[in-house]
């Protein structure tokens, strides 16, 4: 039979195939002919699996765990053992993954079928996909377009019905910006709710993995397996420490941060009819002041530069990937770095040796890790108020391809409503909420809450998107 | 404020081409500029500056399945000699 790629969720995939309407096989089959035809112009998947149909095969034996079957696609920074993984970056070119991601594990247990790797900004750094070392991905609303980023190929991937659901990473945003790029629906969980063992690193203060789904109840499911502690990671929160919050009643509006200069009109407008729906819903809306917000741009990409530096240290043709032979070890540190690393990387690796430099250390690194803490004291105040805070994703639509890719200070700015949230650890989602008039392009809702209040996103976003 | 581009890349293990240093030059100093604009804000008292602090401890036992052997981790490095990763000789008499 044919099966209708552009209809099916997980909940609905799992009743077909309990039914027997189609068989675990048939479902990756579906998927992988779509991929076949497709990708070619997407370059959502940087690499399809060769043994997706085996992995189906076998998840269709035990069909009662909560995603036996579910074909998904895995962003090319977090590992599956024995599969390449290369971050977007010819640094790990040829790179094999020796040994599972928690996520990955977690997910493998649940009975998922990886599809393959999808493309991303190298090292999750950019808000495109455009700075990939295998080329950019295109949104699938609009070819002309970009994906977001940095996890665009996962947001495109099930945009573009190439996936059911899959996993991305962020760290200022590249879950909840692509997806809002492309209408899906992306969550980035609590800091320390999800593990980020066997995720490569961008910001390791900052990095979570994530869901991308079409629905929020898939997103639920999705965070319900890869979400728990893990002894492999130090910062995955002890399970006593996850408090859920009771339901949802009060939704907070920073309008003063919102109304912004440089925001579209029409994600504007789109946004106060979100308002309008959550009114209508039953919530009650306040207006919260988050006075410390406007600074959230600039200490984030300080700390990020910082721990990106750090992280990025690794990469040095000793250990795995590339490597380009010079005449002393300095020199083969040099070569291999320079030519394995795009640009964007290079930048701000040499950004973030700039902010921890004895002398601008204590002006740059410091002082952003204090007005870190007051941007989380914000939240902390606010949420004594309401139960969740109300924001558009992204201050425009999806832009064209090419079109910020030669003025990095532009591309940041496109992070404006995303970083404050990485910042302070907690969890927020974009949810699909209108299209632009004339170009029909999607816009979001992205609703924030405090520390593992996770459960009033999925609560509130079930009702405000049927 | 300056941003040396070549002590930079040197301090970051990094070759750059002569365009590049020129390119990076000036998009750094713009994103340096940008970024400084905390400098405006008023931090009463620094914190500390690996955050919130909390004891993670762990049983003090080995894993009882390694995550992988030391041949696939060696498996993965440009280049072995004798189950040892090789790299130029780092020390002259």
């Amino acid at each position: 039979m044919k099966i209708d790629l552009s209809n099916l969720t997980i909940a609905k995939a799992r009743d077909g195939l309990k039914k027997g309407d189609f068989s675990a096989r048939e479902l990756t089959e579906a998927y992988l002919s779509h991929i076949a035809a497709e990708n070619a112009t997407l370059n959502a998947y940087l690499e399809v699996f060769d043994d997706a149909l085996a992995q189906a095969e076998t998840a269709g034996k035990a069909l009662d765990r909560p995603l036996a079957g579910i074909p998904l696609a895995m962003k090319d920074n977090i590992l599956i053992k024995g599969k390449h993984a290369t971050a977007g970056s010819k640094i790990l070119s040829g790179y094999a993954a020796t040994y599972d991601a928690t996520a990955t594990k977690r997910l493998r247990e649940a009975g998922a079928v990886f599809l393959g790797r999808t493309n991303m900004d190298e090292f999750a750094m950019g808000s495109s996909s455009e700075n990939s070392a295998y080329g950019a991905t295109k949104n699938p609303r609009d070819l002309s377009r970009v994906a977001g980023g940095s996890s665009g190929g996962s947001a495109a991937a099930v945009a573009g019905d190439l996936a059911l659901a899959s996993l991305g990473s962020d760290t200022g945003g590249s879950i909840r910006e692509p997806a809002s790029f492309c209408g899906v629906v992306g969550l980035k969980p609590t800091y320390g709710a999800v593990s980020r063992f066997g995720l490569i690193a961008l910001g390791s203060s900052l990095d979570q993995i994530g869901p991308f789904a079409k629905t929020v109840a898939d997103a639920e499911v999705l965070y319900s397996v890869i979400e728990g502690r893990d002894p492999l990671d130090s910062t995955s929160v002890p399970e006593e420490l996850r408090r859920a919050p009771g339901e949802p009643k009060r939704i907070g509006v920073p309008m003063e941060f919102v109304e912004r200069d440089g925001i579209d009109a029409e994600v504007f407008a789109d946004f106060k009819s979100s308002l309008e729906r959550l009114k209508s819903l039953g919530y009650s809306l306040h207006d919260v002041k988050l006075p410390n917000l406007g600074y959230a741009l600039a200490v984030y990409y300080i700390i990020m530069f910082a721990e990106a530096s750090t992280n990025l240290a690794r990469f040095d043709g000793v250990r795995y990937g590339l490597r380009k032979e010079g005449d002393s070890v300095l020199s083969m540190y040099e070569l291999t770095r320079g030519e394995g690393f795009g640009k964007e990387v290079r930048r701000r690796i040499m950004l973030g040796t700039y902010v921890l430099s004895s002398g601008y250390y204590d002006a740059y690194y410091r002082k952003a890790a204090s007005v870190r803490a007051l941007i989380a004291n914000d939240f902390k105040e606010a949420f004594k108020d309401v139960d969740v805070i109300a924001m558009p994703t992204a201050p425009a639509p999806a832009f064209r391809l090419g079109e910020k890719s030669n003025d990095p200070l532009a591309m940041y700015l496109a992070d404006i409503f995303t970083v404050p949230m990485n910042l302070a650890g907690v969890p927020a989602i974009s949810i699909p909420s209108g299209t632009t008039k004339e170009e029909n392009l999607p816009l979001s809702l992205q609703l924030i809450a405090p520390h593992f209040g996770e459960s009033s996103l999925f609560n509130i976003g079930k009702r405000f998107e049927t | 404020m300056e941003f040396d581009v070549e002590k930079l890349a040197k301090l970051s293990r990094l070759s750059l081409t002569e365009e590049e240093k020129e390119e990076f030059a000036g998009e750094c100093a713009a994103i340096i500029a940008y970024v400084g604009e905390i400098e405006k804000v008023a931090v009463d008292e620094p914190v500390p500056e690996a955050g919130e602090l909390r004891n993670v401890m762990r049983a003090d036992v080995p894993y009882k399945a390694p995550l992988a052997t030391p041949e696939e981790l060696l498996q993965e490095a440009p280049k072995t000699k004798d189950g040892f990763i090789e790299v130029k000789q780092l020390f002259t008499e």
